[in-house]
């Protein structure tokens, strides 16, 4: 995917621009999906590792929508192919939305006071169940087709740095996203969820319903991975919903680790400081490639993140335990 | 003391591996069944004495090696861990390298499995406690996430170092499943080629199956054995209260470098096993998919609990062979009419415009039998945690303290 971008002419920092773009726009879809990881695990103290499968669904959806029905498209024949894949996304992403509570519903609140890590691995089960039912939806080795709204490789070219569209859309959408977040944490609502988040029994003294609160956590963490996913299956990140897309879930688990488990502002700067860090490293250490074996840079983040623990257990922005006798 | 089966009079008598009576007769019992079964002799499991089914139970027997490894590190020692597959990973290629033909693209040196299988084991542990500074530092979840990494770097490792895995998508050899002296010599005991044993006409999955039988026997009576010594009751107290045990004189960090060394040891000769006995294995083997079999064996059987192990390991190896027959079996009812026609027509599509949960046609709705019992596995895991969380071997002590009890609910 990235090698398309690989030939890149003109000077050096022209192609350490364009490569900041693209780790940028990497690191803002591994923002998206440490979002959700810390908005579940604040609320709920619930790792899921469903997320990936959760992400792909919902990006599936949307490549339905686009591709095989036709709709929104079917109706209104002018529309242009940029909306009508945001309308597409958005119902893709409100189902997923709707599959988050339904999981946290069923599977996660008759665990509540459980072990943490057997509610992890529910989550497991249930990643195991939602990528089979896509593999049986997606076919062997086949890839749904979520449709090229910026074009399938339109980039434009700024005095030498080559900045393709969809990255930009995919930083717009992450930003938006944070500040969406940031207003919506300000809200009674937010407010309320911040009050849970803190102290569950007080925030039940003062008439929050915890309950409404792990839903609403699992319908926006679930969100932020259907989006995550969608930007993940656009052209050129992924050329469309694959087996491979949860991975890119599973990837940004370094991004939460580095910022932080409980930390939202830390999920933000890990998902773009871990982006960066493996485009510049496949870009940087592409002469070592023969030593280092091809596709190295997709590990680059779990290597980080194992140097990381040795220094910071806790990541940058994340509480640190404390441990009583 | 009979009759009182719950009157111990010294420590010993209570911390023997097999106390009652009972369980030593019934346990004696259970083993001479297991080894008698390639030799079809009990009617009613003779069907296991087929190639196809010995192969299963093989394969039984090296996942519950590598699921008891699991055991002491996050049943006993309480440290989860995702990484399972990576330790076994490490054990299947030191034993490839040892044990495998050398050949223009791959080391090899052609030594005896006596050499190779602990040589697995104890590079697997190396890397344990290699990894161990930094897992030891974190906990729960955070461990959980660091494992994770480990099979990640792990794969990567293994895709790119050609010269010990082989070439992505070929693989490599491990060399003939057999025990020889010395490499020189002709095989001493040949594990898969058919031949007499003692005058008896043995297939070779059944000389494997008998050969891998002994050394899960080994492996588990070292594992019950491991927790009750002082490492194993060391474990125990850094699981319950990590903090508590350090107060009473348990060193923590050694506690889980020891846990993680010991449980690597474990993954290290199941995945050499798992190689030498497939002959082959891809390179992608080694991944998340598999550790999370390990976890979820643990889990489904009931973590912490040996006995809960083996049950977990027979369960879900064997389910998807089951699952496999009951398709095949209701298939046949749909077209032969059979008395169960109609529901099994409804669950499994036999053409295209049928309907059905099952589908044994290619393309199309339905699920193949393999998604299917992926679809099992997910839902097991789930469905045993929300209801069950001390897995099958709860429900054994449910039905055991029934009878037991009976007349009586208590």
């Amino acid at each position: 995917m990235n090698v398309l971008f690989a030939q890149v002419g003109g000077s050096a920092i022209d192609t350490f621009l364009t490569k900041l773009i693209d780790g940028l726009a990497l690191g803002a879809i591994y923002a998206l999906m440490a979002l959700g990881f810390v908005i579940i695990f604040k609320s709920t103290q619930v790792l899921s590792f469903a997320h990936g499968a959760i992400s792909a669904l919902g990006a599936y959806l949307v490549a339905y929508f686009i591709t095989v029905l036709n709709w929104p498209g079917r109706y209104l024949e002018s529309l242009p192919v940029t909306l009508s894949f945001i309308i597409s996304a958005m119902v893709g992403i409100a189902a997923a939305a709707v599959m988050g509570m339904l999981i946290e519903r069923v599977f996660i609140r008759p665990m509540i006071g459980e072990p943490l890590f057997s509610i992890a691995m529910i989550t497991i089960g249930l990643d195991i169940i939602l990528r089979t039912i896509l593999g049986d939806y997606l076919g062997q080795g086949a890839q749904a087709d979520v449709g090229s709204p910026w074009g399938l490789l339109s980039t434009s070219n700024i005095s030498g740095v080559i900045v393709p569209h969809s990255y930009v859309a995919t930083i717009v959408a992450a930003i938006a996203v944070v500040i969406v977040l940031v207003l919506f944490f300000r809200t009674r609502t937010g407010v309320a969820m911040r009050a849970t988040a803190f102290d569950q029994e007080a925030a039940m003294a003062q008439g929050i319903s915890a309950g409404r609160i792990f839903a609403l956590a699992w319908g926006i963490g679930a969100a932020l991975a259907a989006v995550g996913g969608i930007f993940a299956s656009v052209s050129p990140r992924g050329f469309g919903v694959s087996p491979g897309t949860p991975f890119f879930a599973l990837r940004a688990f370094p991004a939460i680790i580095i910022g932080g488990l409980d930390s939202i502002p830390g999920a933000v700067v890990g998902g773009f400081a871990v982006g960066i860090a493996e485009v510049m490293a496949g870009h940087y250490l592409a002469p070592f490639a023969d030593q280092l074996g091809a596709g190295f840079s997709q590990i680059v983040p779990y290597v980080i993140m194992l140097g990381f623990l040795l220094f910071r257990p806790y990541g940058l922005f994340g509480t640190e335990e404390i441990r009583r006798v | 003391m009979r009759g009182r089966p719950n009157l111990y009079v010294s420590y010993e008598e209570e911390q023997r591996i097999l106390p009652t009576m009972t369980q030593r007769v019934s346990m004696t019992f259970l083993v001479l069944v297991a080894l008698s079964v390639p030799f079809k002799v009990i009617p009613g499991i003779k069907f296991l004495g087929d190639p196809s089914w010995l192969q299963i139970l093989g394969l039984t027997f090296i996942f519950l090696i590598g699921a008891l490894g699991l055991n002491i590190l996050t049943g006993l020692a309480g440290q989860v861990s995702l990484g399972h597959a990576f330790f076994m990973g490490v054990g299947a290629y030191t034993a490839a390298v040892l044990g495998g033909e050398a050949t223009n693209a791959v080391y090899g040196f052609g030594l005896p499995i006596w050499v190779t299988l602990p040589a697995a084991g104890l590079v697997a542990a190396g890397i344990g406690i290699l990894v161990a500074p930094t897992a030891v530092r974190v906990r729960g979840l955070y461990l959980a996430i660091v494992t994770l990494g480990l099979v990640f770097i792990g794969q990567h490792i293994f895709r790119s170092w050609n010269s010990v895995a082989g070439v992505p998508e070929l693989g490599r050899d491990w060399g003939e499943f057999q025990f020889a002296l010395w490499s020189s010599d002709g095989p001493a005991l040949a594990l898969q080629s058919d031949g007499d044993w003692f005058g008896i006409a043995m297939l070779g999955e059944g000389k494997a199956y008998l050969f891998l039988l002994v050394l899960a026997i080994g492996f588990t009576l070292l594992a019950k054995n491991l927790a009750r010594t002082r490492i194993g009751r060391s474990f125990a107290a850094v699981r319950d209260r990590d903090i508590a045990a350090e107060v009473m004189g348990v060193n923590e960090v050694k506690a889980k470098t020891q846990a993680f060394a010991i449980s690597s040891f474990y993954a290290g000769v199941a995945g050499a096993l798992y190689g030498y006995f497939l002959g082959s294995v891809q390179l992608e083997t080694w991944n998340l998919f598999f550790s999370v079999t390990f976890v979820a064996i643990i889990l489904i059987g009931g973590a912490g609990t040996t006995a809960g192990v083996v049950m977990g390991t027979v369960f879900v190896e064997t389910l998807p062979r089951i699952v496999e027959n009951t398709t095949d079996f209701l298939e046949v009812q749909v077209e032969e009419g059979g008395w169960l026609a109609p529901i099994a027509d409804f669950i499994i599509r036999t053409e295209g415009a049928d309907f059905g949960l099952l589908s044994t046609v290619e393309n199309g709705p339905g699920l193949s039998v393999s998604q299917m019992n992926g679809l099992l596995f997910g839902l097991l895991i789930a469905v045993f945690l929300i209801f069950e969380p001390l897995g099958l071997y709860g429900i054994w002590l449910r039905i055991r303290n029934y009878w037991k009890g009976w007349p009586f609910t208590y």
